[in-house]
């Protein structure tokens, strides 16, 4: 076969193609400028803009606390990065349990689905208030008092019955047939579930999970208000002393910058999968 | 007959990556024509209905649906689509609606019927095609046959220019395929114009006015069907016939 160059009818197709896609680019830069344009304009307008940039943008600050908030921001992290796994684990070994139907695993299943009604009904800030104050009075021997630990707890706890409703929408997505066809094979109602339902429903879920997970970085914070030195905790801790709100700012572009990406690995991810899916339309 | 014909393809290529699915394919189809596409699986049949309904961006020739290059990039793909009715192997009933609804929503939100004229018309080609009682039920509730029959009437409620069938009935029991064929004859008896692949050889050699074997991606050899079927120049389609027979 020799190698194809393209005909003058699909040249001038791929030219009118560029045109097109050239108009539509501009449109969008103008509509854009036109939009932030003016959000700029009322912005610096506004009767109060000079004390507004004195109190929240002010470089200086920004610069003074930078150094205290990046020290503060390596707990929110840490705090994500040892909550999440936990997180995970907590929610696939619920929503599994959920869907079992054995008749002796009923008490299981009736702490699971009490579980996940009552600690996805609680504010979680409120449930770090509860671990981090009531834990320690209890004085429970060989219990922590970490405020680190007890605060990573009650974010395991609030986000582990969220995830477990995700895994389980997703558990449940997966066609019966699927199940059908593995019962077939003589599969074990735990093996249809651990080789064939998980894996499908794990990468369903992907998309979902991944923005808990950015609700999760940002949640972090809360345990910044009862007392780890956190982004939060710094750039209050800065404010107290300077009378600048600045910080706030400060730490605000912290978790933007790490939620950002994972945003947009995100949609990547969910429009991966829906091209899969689309397989199915020939 | 001579003028332009309803349907005129030039050149055409499509490559998927480095794969190159269909290869400088021509192929005219003039009005109440029956062409059958037959070849191996993977020979790219659904790929060329795929490019004629615009489903599929083409890289190179030229798709003319009377007369108008509809792989223009400045062509209304909606109102080319409108002009064409396409049914797929798998079924895709939209699950939610009911029958009714499923082929009198383009009519309706498409073509701008009201909905009693849309309904009208739903009803009378569903009990045409022996599908009356089942108007007003969900596609859940109906056999492969029954959801197939109800995919072609959506097809051709608005009396389309020219209907594509891509193996409508390959995805159904043998006794089912009959009920499906038959729509497809009374159609074709009607003079609509049909484009359909098919592995239903002795369907193509009754309705056909023209077959075409696809092989690899490209028209080895195109004719009607007592040449192509009965007496085959090319040995690839000897082979093939040979296979499917
Ligand atoms: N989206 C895609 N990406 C890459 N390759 C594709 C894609 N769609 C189809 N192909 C390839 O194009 C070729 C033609 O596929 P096509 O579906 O048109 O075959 P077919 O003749 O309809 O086969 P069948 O009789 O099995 O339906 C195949 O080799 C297939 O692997
Ligand atoms: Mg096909």
């Amino acid at each position: 076969m020799t190698a194809w160059t393209p005909s003058p009818r699909q040249a001038e197709r791929d030219a009118v193609r560029r045109r097109l896609r050239t108009r539509r680019r501009l449109v969008a830069s103008v509509a854009t400028l036109v939009v932030v344009g003016g959000l700029v304009t009322v912005l610096v307008l506004s009767p109060g803009w000079e004390t507004f940039q004195e109190t929240f943008l002010s470089w200086d600050h920004a610069k003074a606390s930078f150094p205290a908030i990046l020290k503060g921001f390596a707990w929110n992290v840490l705090m994500f990065l040892v909550a999440e796994p936990l997180i995970l684990l907590l929610g696939a070994l619920v929503a599994v349990t959920r869907s079992t139907v054995s008749p002796a695993l009923f008490p299981l299943r009736l702490l699971a689905t009490v579980y996940t009604d009552v600690f996805r009904g609680i504010p979680t800030i409120l449930l770090i208030y509860i671990f981090v104050f009531g834990v320690p009075a209890l004085r429970l021997q060989g219990v922590t008092t970490s405020i680190f630990w007890l605060g990573i707890t009650a974010l395991v706890l609030s986000y582990g019955a969220y995830v477990a409703e995700v895994f389980r929408s997703g558990i449940e997505s997966i066609h019966p047939s699927q199940v059908a066809s593995a019962d077939a094979l003589g599969l074990s109602s735990a093996q249809s579930m651990r080789f064939v339902v998980l894996p499908q429903a794990v990468r369903r879920v992907v998309p979902p999970l991944l923005n808990d997970f950015a609700s999760l970085q940002k949640d972090t914070a809360l345990v910044g208000a009862v007392g780890v030195f956190d982004a939060l905790f710094a750039a209050r801790d800065y404010t107290n002393f300077n009378f600048n709100f600045t910080p706030y700012v400060v730490a605000a572009a912290f978790f933007v910058a790490l939620t950002v990406p994972m945003a947009r690995y995100t949609d990547w991810l969910a429009a991966r999968y829906a091209r899969r899916e689309g397989a199915g339309a020939r | 007959m001579t003028g332009e014909p309803l349907l005129r393809i030039t050149n055409l290529r499509k490559a998927y990556g480095d794969k190159v699915v269909l290869h400088d394919v021509q192929l005219t189809v003039r009005q109440h024509d029956v062409v059958c596409l037959i070849g191996a699986s993977g020979s790219g049949k659904s790929t060329l209905l795929r490019c004629i309904d615009l489903l599929e961006p083409v890289d190179d020739g030229e798709i003319h649906l009377g007369g108008v290059e509809i792989t223009d990039p400045l062509v209304d793909v909606r109102s080319v689509r409108s002009r064409m009715g396409m049914v797929f192997q798998a079924y895709n009933l939209f699950p939610h609606m009911t029958v009714l609804e499923n082929v009198t929503l383009a009519p309706r939100k498409v073509h701008g019927l009201s909905a009693a004229d849309a309904e009208d018309r739903a009803r009378t080609l569903l009990a045409r095609f022996g599908l009356a009682d089942k108007a007003d039920e969900h596609p859940d509730r109906l056999s492969g046959g029954q959801q197939q029959r109800v995919a072609m009437v959506r097809a051709i409620v608005m009396e389309p220019e020219l209907v594509l069938l891509d193996e409508v009935t390959s995805a159904l029991d043998p006794e089912l395929v009959g009920e499906v064929l038959d729509i497809v004859r009374d159609l074709a008896e009607r003079g609509t114009t049909l484009l359909l692949a098919t592995h239903e050889m002795g369907f193509a050699r009754e309705v056909a006015t023209n077959v075409c074997f696809l092989h690899e991606g490209v028209i080895l050899e195109q004719g009607p069907p007592a040449q192509v079927l009965g007496d085959p120049r090319e040995e690839r389609t000897r082979q093939f016939l040979r296979r499917v027979l």
